[in-house]
């Protein structure tokens, strides 16, 4: 019970959010990182799916990248790009590892949302005389936007999770003040740090299921308005 | 060509086979704590997955609350797991199998509740007309045709406990990524590459390993493959 004690009042001293090191620089650090790769990623890896689900090509590339990824050890990427020349460049390993880990759920998602698409559907617009990007535009995305943003919302959070390591080759986040207070062996600071991050990362879960209820789903019966 | 002692290991190259001679001892002691690591949460979380998916199958009411609870588990970053878990544990190999036994939960239950929903009402109804008890159902009808779609999250699982293992290191019991983590400190580029290789083929081996068991126990998805 202590524990607990301990880290609400170690959440609750003031001095721990403020300053270089503070609960809010890292927070701020942690979202930036989150929300930079999670463009960077999608800016990579979407029109690549996209395209490659549209044609009906790559779909081994698309699946096989997904268990390729898991089977690569984050903390072990991370910590080769920093023994890399990369390494010597801030926040370069970070960014890197983040956005390479971001990838496969992307592209795996909106290029098996593309391929689900009713067969019967992409027909009926080639028959409406429909061009590849219009087909692309007009039909396959709209029917694929669930998928995709399933996609989205795993590497969203596989970012958070990805980010919070980071700090364990010296990038920032939310994960540094877990890491200092292993330092310090502190485990109230530890477990206020494993708090925070895991409060942030089911924030970003919670914020893409609200997201995904607002897309209208329009792979069911007619009742789109 | 001047230096006296020029090795690989004094050159700190990334490929060296001096370093898998020297340290034969070192890789092999972390080898085996990364599969004892790896095979104990695993099957741990085989152990309370199959009651859990049997009790979500079973009664209608404990559904939501199993995937939604392992959901959560599911999205809290390792590295705030096994800090969340250093109160109860502390810095002990428990603490990291504990943190993996719950990640592993997510796939597992999913997987095997799928499996056991997929079973066809027909073939239920089938066996309970050749005077088949539930508890004969259970074990001789839906788990054997459940099995592939549970083989499958059992294999994500494994993978994924083979990688997040590594983060294991941050209490000083992560297998291979202790050599990764000391590797880092030192800049001991050899060790890192070496680790983190010896992962992937740990990963990929037990993911073949598991695909050959599936084959043996399900000789009549062959057919129809």
């Amino acid at each position: 019970m202590s524990v607990l004690t301990d880290t609400w009042s170690w959440l609750t001293t003031s001095a721990h959010w403020y300053g270089p090191d503070g609960i809010w620089t890292r927070l701020g650090q942690h979202l930036f990182l989150t929300v930079v790769c999670l463009l960077i990623s999608c800016a990579l890896a979407l029109p690549v799916a996209l395209v490659l689900g549209h044609l009906g090509k790559g779909g081994a590339l698309a699946v096989n990248l997904s268990n390729i990824g898991r089977a690569v050890p984050t903390f072990a990427v991370l910590v080769l790009l920093l023994l890399t020349p990369i390494g010597s460049s801030g926040q370069w390993p970070t960014v890197i590892a983040l956005v390479l880990f971001s990838i496969p759920p992307l592209l795996t998602n909106a290029y098996v949302g593309m391929r689900e698409v009713d067969p019967d559907v992409v027909r009926a617009a080639r028959g409406m005389g429909m061009t590849g990007a219009q087909m692309m535009r007009r039909v396959e995305l709209p029917l694929a936007l669930p998928l995709v943003l399933t996609g989205v919302r795993i590497a969203a959070v596989q970012l958070v999770a990805t980010a919070t390591l980071a700090a364990l080759v010296g990038g920032g986040g939310l994960g540094r003040i877990i890491t200092a207070g292993f330092n310090l062996a502190s485990t109230p600071q530890v477990v206020a740090g494993a708090v925070l991050v895991a409060v942030f990362a089911l924030l970003v879960e919670g914020l893409f299921e609200a997201g995904r209820r607002l897309v209208p789903d329009r792979t069911g019966d007619r009742e789109t308005v | 060509m001047t230096a006296p002692p020029d090795d690989c290991l004094a050159r700190n190259e990334w490929i060296c086979g001096d370093y898998l001679s020297s340290r034969r001892g070192i890789l092999m002691d972390a080898t085996i704590q990364h599969l004892q690591l790896t095979a104990a949460s695993v099957l741990l979380g085989l152990a309370i997955a199959l009651p859990l998916a049997l009790l979500a199958r079973r009664r209608r009411w404990a559904a939501a609350p199993v995937l939604g609870v392992t959901t959560v588990l599911y999205t809290i970053p390792s590295l705030a797991m096994f800090s969340l878990l250093l109160p109860v544990y502390g810095l002990s190999a428990t603490l990291v199998v504990a943190g993996l036994v719950l990640y592993s939960l997510t796939l597992l239950v999913r997987n095997i509740l799928a499996g056991l929903r997929a079973v066809p009402e027909e073939t239920r109804q089938a066996a309970r007309g050749l005077g088949y008890g539930p508890l004969r159902l259970l074990l001789t009808v839906e788990l054997p045709l459940a099995l592939p779609t549970a083989m499958a999250g059992l294999r994500i699982a494994t993978v994924s406990a083979v990688s997040l293992v590594t983060v294991g290191a941050i209490v000083g019991f992560g297998g291979l990524g202790n050599l990764i983590y000391s590797g880092m400190n030192t800049y001991f580029k050899a060790q890192v590459l070496t680790a983190s290789v010896l992962c992937v083929v740990i990963a990929v081996a037990a993911d073949l390993l598991l695909l050959g068991v599936q084959r043996l126990l399900t000789p009549w998805t062959r057919r129809t493959a």
